[in-house]
């Protein structure tokens, strides 16, 4: 089973090319909200994108609080 | 109102048109086709519209022009707003009047003498999910994501969609939508049996025009027979959700909710 860190890689990347926004922009204790710019109903369509991706379900309650790509990768390795 | 004046119409919240047997209703009321009172009335419109067609057609799709999403449920601010304006008994007798109305159009669309197919994409809230569980059929953009938030209003769907769902799916997966208020996707949704295609981002509508096409190859009066068999219509349930609806709004949490939705600067009013 993959790591953390390599969960929070992908993710990473899968935001910058989803937001379209340079990979070195964007590091795991950002503020995802504050750095991309983005409200709650971008924060959906990304959650969609990374379910898909790693095919699980993240209940969107799940992500309450969770503002940093580190955190969000520590939920989604959960249901890895 | 003479139907041929009706076909092709464009309004402010949506527009429709009729070509080659098949109804399309597009919606676009930005940020998210919320449903308050400009679009019911439109929505009105065109279900009287609906049962006077001056041609034949076999299909009607329900999409949205919007890439926010096929529809955001209904217009809270609007409630809200009205709702501070009047004495609680006259607001909660416009709340009534408001579901009565948006469950005749629903009821119309449920019914329909054709087949009826939303084609959604993003968004698919609330009465927007309620909207979608009313047609025959839901295509759905891979982007698509549905949910009904109202429990966190403190009130539960109120366009239909409970009995609806439960017309649709297990006890089960019910509870799971309503109880925890969560969103899902659109292959969640087909896994669930909601779904009946999932496409490519964007896709939603050209694949509902070739389901659409499909469908009018087979005999007209068939399909209408076999679709009232299936599709029966929860029409007590309905009205005991207005019902509970009404009395749940009355509620001092439901106001405390919804001016928090309203007033809320957070950029995450759309998540729980």
């Amino acid at each position: 089973m993959q790591t953390t860190d390599q969960t929070l890689d992908e993710i990473l990347a899968l935001a910058a090319v989803h937001f379209k926004v340079p990979r070195e922009k964007l590091s795991p204790d950002d503020d995802f909200f504050k750095t991309l710019g983005i409200d709650s109903l971008q924060t959906l369509d990304l959650l969609t994108k990374l379910e898909s991706h790693f095919r699980v379900e993240l209940p969107d309650y799940e992500l309450q609080g969770v503002t940093d790509f580190r955190t969000l990768a520590g939920k989604i390795q959960a249901r890895l | 109102m003479n139907a041929l004046e009706v076909i092709g119409q464009t309004g402010e919240a949506m527009s429709y048109r009729l070509n080659d047997g098949v109804v399309e209703l597009a919606l676009h009321r930005g940020p998210c086709n919320e449903i308050g009172s400009l679009s019911l009335d439109e929505f009105e419109a065109f279900a009287f519209a609906l049962g006077r067609l001056p041609q034949p057609a076999h299909a009607l799709i329900i999409s949205s022009d919007l890439k926010s999403g096929f529809c955001a449920g209904a217009d809270l601010r609007e409630l809200y707003r009205r709702s501070q304006t009047m004495d609680k008994a006259e607001a909660l007798k416009g709340v009534r009047r408001f579901l009565e109305r948006i469950h005749r159009v629903l009821n119309v669309i449920d019914a329909a003498p054709l087949t009826t197919i939303a084609a959604v994409n993003g968004v698919t809230f609330g009465g927007g999910f309620e909207l979608a569980l009313a047609c025959d059929l839901i295509v759905a953009d891979k982007m698509a994501r549905f949910c009904f938030p109202e429990l966190r209003l403190g009130l539960i769907p109120g366009f239909g969609g409970i009995p609806r769902l439960k017309r649709d799916c297990g006890n089960a997966i019910v509870r799971d939508l309503l109880l925890t208020g969560r969103s899902f996707n659109a292959t969640k949704a087909q896994q669930i049996g909601l779904v009946s295609q999932v496409v490519g981002e964007g896709e939603a509508l050209r694949v509902a025009r070739a389901t659409a096409a499909q469908i009018g190859k087979f005999d007209r009066q068939t399909t209408i027979a076999a679709k009232r068999f299936i599709k029966p219509i929860p029409h007590e349930e309905l009205r005991q959700e207005i019902d509970l609806f009404c009395e749940l709004f009355s509620r001092p949490e439901v106001e405390a909710g919804l001016k928090k939705f309203v007033e809320s600067t957070d950029a995450q009013p759309y998540l729980p």
